[in-house]
């Protein structure tokens, strides 16, 4: 009941409306991976999902946020069912990248932000690696771009309480990691795939 | 407030027109075959479902009198709000005066409608909100430029919250001598010749237009349009005169100053459309777009209509 909710209030609060223009919402397991300018984003993106994909569908959060206070943490694990990483000091026994592989299992996905952190300039950040070994590990998994537009206007980083801009939420044309692709052809590849939906 | 039989006679002739047209856009759905004329059908039928449901939220809200009424145009000017500063490149250190324009200024403006307070009704956003707002965001502390969204940030609260805080007004704030406790009638006549010289102004063009008014802002708006909707407009507001407190020569002047203050209104707002580059304001009313697109004429009319009721019909 509170899931559906909170989605419902997101939804309604940011006026945010889900365009799927590469590909449709559908059951398989994917990694939606997004540009980050707000801590909107994540929930935002989970809340436009169709009911049964958002279900399925996990956001990987920063741990040192989402557990900051007991609010946080009762969204992060009751409401969102978020995947929460090690973003700061990863470690051997503390891989972010084992807990994402652990949580997709063989039914989930994942939204994911791989600049690793938010930025309010017009184009996203480099890309961290993540996504990269993500997809060395599961390559039949598809990677599916997402342009978040406005969503730093509804929430600006540093801000508290939000103002009710309308968002939106556009999902590009899945891609997958070639066959001897390096890793950072494939994250300038990936980066540009997020940016081109602004164009289409 | 009392639901009278003129006021049911008002909603039973829109629901009448309104059965009317889906029934004519249902026979062409059916009879259009070119690729072309199915779109513009298609488009009709998706307008005539938006009207429904408008109708029927607006029914609703009068029939439960002051509260309701006052609570949708308050909601309307939140979304008219939300989809003007959407458009409306603003600053992010805007953000804290954004907050104040749509949680505070906005709820209260219909707050000094419900209390009727008319004195601060008419003069807090147009001077308290006017003076108050930039300096949130001077102290916000970002100077580029600066004026330019102030003013933006004014004239978005301007159009959508005070100028549509006019026609609940009309409600609220009006006491004409033997028209007491039927204000309702007249924002009902209001909205119906607000809306219906939209339609009536879109159908004349459509069929006769040849020559755009201004055909940089809006080639759509014709000088043929114009013309025979207002002067449409204006025989059926003259012929609604018994629902009002006006006689049939008044009702069709002040039907003349609503379609004239309307069709400015769509223009204006055309011509902020077009300069950023966009065809609707939102998509938030199948088939009509989005709130703005279609209360633009609403906004600019209101305040009219509401102060030649006040200066020539009250005590």
């Amino acid at each position: 009941m509170t899931p559906q909710l909170t989605a419902s209030f997101l939804r309604l609060l940011s006026g945010a409306r889900a365009t799927w223009l590469g590909c449709g919402p559908e059951l398989r397991q994917r990694v939606y991976f997004a540009n980050h300018t707000s801590n909107l984003d994540g929930p935002v993106l989970w809340a436009t999902l169709p009911l049964a994909v958002r279900q399925l569908t996990r956001p990987v959060a920063a741990r040192d946020y989402w557990t900051a206070n007991k609010l946080r943490r009762f969204f992060a694990e009751q409401v969102f069912n978020a995947v929460l990483i090690e973003r700061k000091a990863p470690t051997v026994r503390d891989n972010p990248i084992e807990d994402m592989l652990a949580a997709i299992g063989d039914s989930h996905s994942l939204i994911l932000f791989p600049e690793g952190g938010r930025f309010s300039g017009p184009d996203p950040q480099p890309f961290k690696s993540g996504l990269f070994h993500l997809a060395k590990k599961r390559p039949e998994i598809e990677l599916v771009p997402v342009l978040l537009d406005n969503m730093n206007r509804v929430l600006p980083k540093g801000e508290l309480l939000p103002v009710p801009i309308i968002s939106s939420v556009t999902f590009g044309s899945p891609i997958r990691l070639e066959p001897n692709e390096r890793r950072d052809e494939f994250l300038v590849r990936a980066r540009e795939a997020v940016i081109g939906i602004r164009q289409q | 407030m009392k639901l009278d039989a003129e006021l049911m006679q008002l909603v039973g002739g829109v629901i009448a027109l309104l059965t009317l047209s889906s029934l004519i856009g249902w026979g062409l759905s059916r009879r259009t075959l070119s690729e072309s004329g199915r779109k513009t059908v298609e488009n009709l039928n998706a307008r005539m479902r938006g009207w429904w449901m408008m109708t029927a939220v607006f029914g609703l809200a009068l029939a439960t009198g002051g509260a309701g009424s006052v609570l949708l145009f308050c909601l309307t000017s939140f979304l008219a709000l939300r989809e003007f500063i959407t458009l409306t490149p603003t600053h992010l250190g805007d953000h804290r005066a954004l907050f104040w324009a749509f949680f505070f200024v906005t709820p209260l403006q219909y707050y000094l409608l419900w209390i009727q307070w008319y004195g601060l009704f008419a003069i807090f956003i147009p001077v308290y909100v006017f003076l108050l707002l930039p300096i949130r965001s001077a102290a916000a502390g970002q100077t580029e430029r600066f004026l330019e969204r102030t003013a933006k940030i004014q004239w978005g609260l301007m159009i959508s919250v005070y100028c549509v805080s006019h026609a609940p007004a009309l409600l609220m704030l009006l006491e004409i001598p033997g028209y007491i406790g039927e204000n309702g009638k007249l924002l009902f006549f209001f909205v119906l010749i607000c809306e219906l010289s939209d339609v009536l102004q879109y159908v004349f063009g459509k069929t006769l237009g040849r020559h755009a008014v201004a055909p940089t802002v809006s080639p759509g708006k014709t000088w043929e349009g114009l013309i025979g909707g207002v002067l449409a407009t204006v025989i059926v507001g003259s012929a609604l005169w018994w629902a009002t407190p006006f006689n049939p020569w008044q009702a069709a002047g002040l039907s003349l100053a609503i379609a004239l203050m309307g069709f400015g209104g769509g223009l204006v707002m055309s011509a902020i459309k077009r300069d950023r580059g966009v065809k609707d304001w939102g998509q938030a009313i199948e088939g009509h777009g989005g709130v703005l697109d279609r209360i633009d004429s609403l906004c600019f009319a209101a305040p009219m209509f509401f102060h030649l009721t006040r200066y020539y019909f009250t005590a």
